[in-house]
């Protein structure tokens, strides 16, 4: 039981006029993988980005719970791991350097082994030292995932999941999405019907306009 | 509490080595600055007063083509959300301010050698006030940089606005450090120049307080 909580009350976002969604309310407790769909346009990169308090809402309260009470928005980042295809890492740097340089504004140890592992699981360990700006889009995207595992999050958030991926990587992805869902909360945004199988409840966001 | 800013700092540090995003902007400016008023004096000797200003001319366009990358790279290379996945408001704006504290002194400093090269009239008579106010100048100068490029960072037109949003905010600063660098070149006590350095050290303090304050608000969509 990992006594984690993401709590939705009322939540709605305006871009402008424009109406995004309105009164979302879930409770996403201790586990599980939870999916939240819906078509083009229909906020999905929006609410994930409110989940992970990069954005604001525009009425109504996203909090986030461990056993000591309700988080903070300045300390979040590191109760969260995030991966979307809009997400960029530094390209000067070696896909090694990054993770280490993260680790090291975060304020959290740099466990070796650990980044070691999760490179192997998405078949990065033979380019690791090369520059990110060498590495394929699919490449990219699969170090996005050592760089929200890499600190051992509360939550996971995988905005499209397995865009750019092949086949592989997205059977690495689906293993990585499984085994975490069983020690922490998974959020997946996503239209791939085969990413949402995956998921404990789906949220459809064209509910909510 | 400095770790995490300093790690920051480290990687932007790195990041400029590698691709000289503001080394290069900056030591051109400089050389084709100095290059051109050299040039157009020609054989004249111009007054303390004109060097002290020119002094500070030169500081402010400087820190207008350079200092902007803290933040306007991050947007440009679209790493900007990684930033915010990885460090508190507070730790980005620490880190990004030491980041252009050290490249204002260092260009600075390039600065002054350079004018005590070349002008006769750089001559400083009292040198603690003129070290001074070279301190406290670049420090409010690093301070409001690093704010105004935040704002900046998200806006469409940067490069005009930078300069343009940053000179009624430098204005105080520059009039009163071009004025205490007079005050250093005519050799007046520190007990006369006292009510332009309060002047300067209550605009550092101010900027400084602002900045922490306002950042969260300007970091944050």
């Amino acid at each position: 039981m990992s006594n984690y909580s993401v709590l939705s009350q009322n939540l709605s976002k305006l871009f402008g006029r424009r109406l995004i969604f309105k009164d979302i309310n879930f409770s996403w407790e201790d586990k599980g993988i939870f999916g939240i769909s819906g078509p083009n346009g229909s906020g999905k990169s929006t609410l994930v980005k409110i989940v992970a308090g990069l954005i604001a809402a525009s009425s109504g309260k996203m909090i986030h719970k461990n056993s000591s009470g309700e988080i903070i928005p300045e300390k979040l980042h590191n109760h969260i791991g995030f991966v979307s295809p809009y997400l960029v890492l530094y390209e000067e740097f070696s896909a090694w350097e990054n993770l280490k340089i993260f680790a090291e504004i975060r304020g959290v140890s740099f466990y070796e082994e650990k980044v070691l592992y999760y490179l192997t699981q998405f078949l990065l360990e033979n380019r690791k030292d090369d520059l990110v700006k060498t590495y394929s889009s699919g490449m990219k995207q699969r170090l996005k995932f050592v760089f929200a595992l890499m600190h051992s999050a509360d939550v996971l958030i995988f905005d499209e999941p397995t865009s750019n991926l092949d086949e592989d990587g997205k059977k690495v992805v689906y293993n990585i999405v499984r085994n975490e869902g069983q020690n922490r909360i998974v959020i997946i945004a996503s239209n791939e019907s085969k990413d949402l199988e995956l998921c404990n409840e789906v949220l459809l966001l064209e509910k909510f306009k | 509490m400095i770790a995490k800013p300093y790690a920051l700092f480290k990687k932007d540090f790195s990041s400029e080595l590698r691709t000289r995003y503001a080394i290069n902007s900056l030591a051109m400016f400089i050389i084709v600055a100095i290059s051109v008023i050299l040039f157009s004096i020609g054989n004249e000797t111009i007054n303390e007063n004109l060097t002290g200003g020119l002094f500070w001319v030169v500081i402010f366009f400087t820190a207008m083509s350079g200092l902007a990358r803290a933040f306007v790279s991050e947007e440009e290379r679209g790493t900007t959300l990684t930033l915010q996945l990885i460090a508190s408001p507070s730790t980005v704006f620490s880190g990004k301010l030491i980041f252009n504290l050290i490249l204002v002194f260092c260009m600075n400093l390039v600065i002054a050698i350079l004018y005590s090269a070349l002008f006769e009239r750089f001559v400083v008579q009292n040198f603690a006030l003129f070290l001074l106010t070279f301190i406290l100048g670049n420090i409010g100068l690093a301070v409001a940089s690093t704010i105004i490029a935040a704002i900046i960072a998200k806006a469409g037109a940067k490069g005009t606005l930078y300069p343009v949003l940053s000179f009624p905010i430098l204005l105080p600063l520059i009039l009163t450090c071009v004025q205490l660098t007079l005050f250093s070149f005519d050799g007046t006590s520190f007990e006369e120049a006292q009510f332009e350095v309060a002047i300067v050290v209550g605009y550092d303090v101010i900027m400084l307080t602002a900045s922490y304050m306002l950042f969260d608000f300007i970091w944050k969509d």
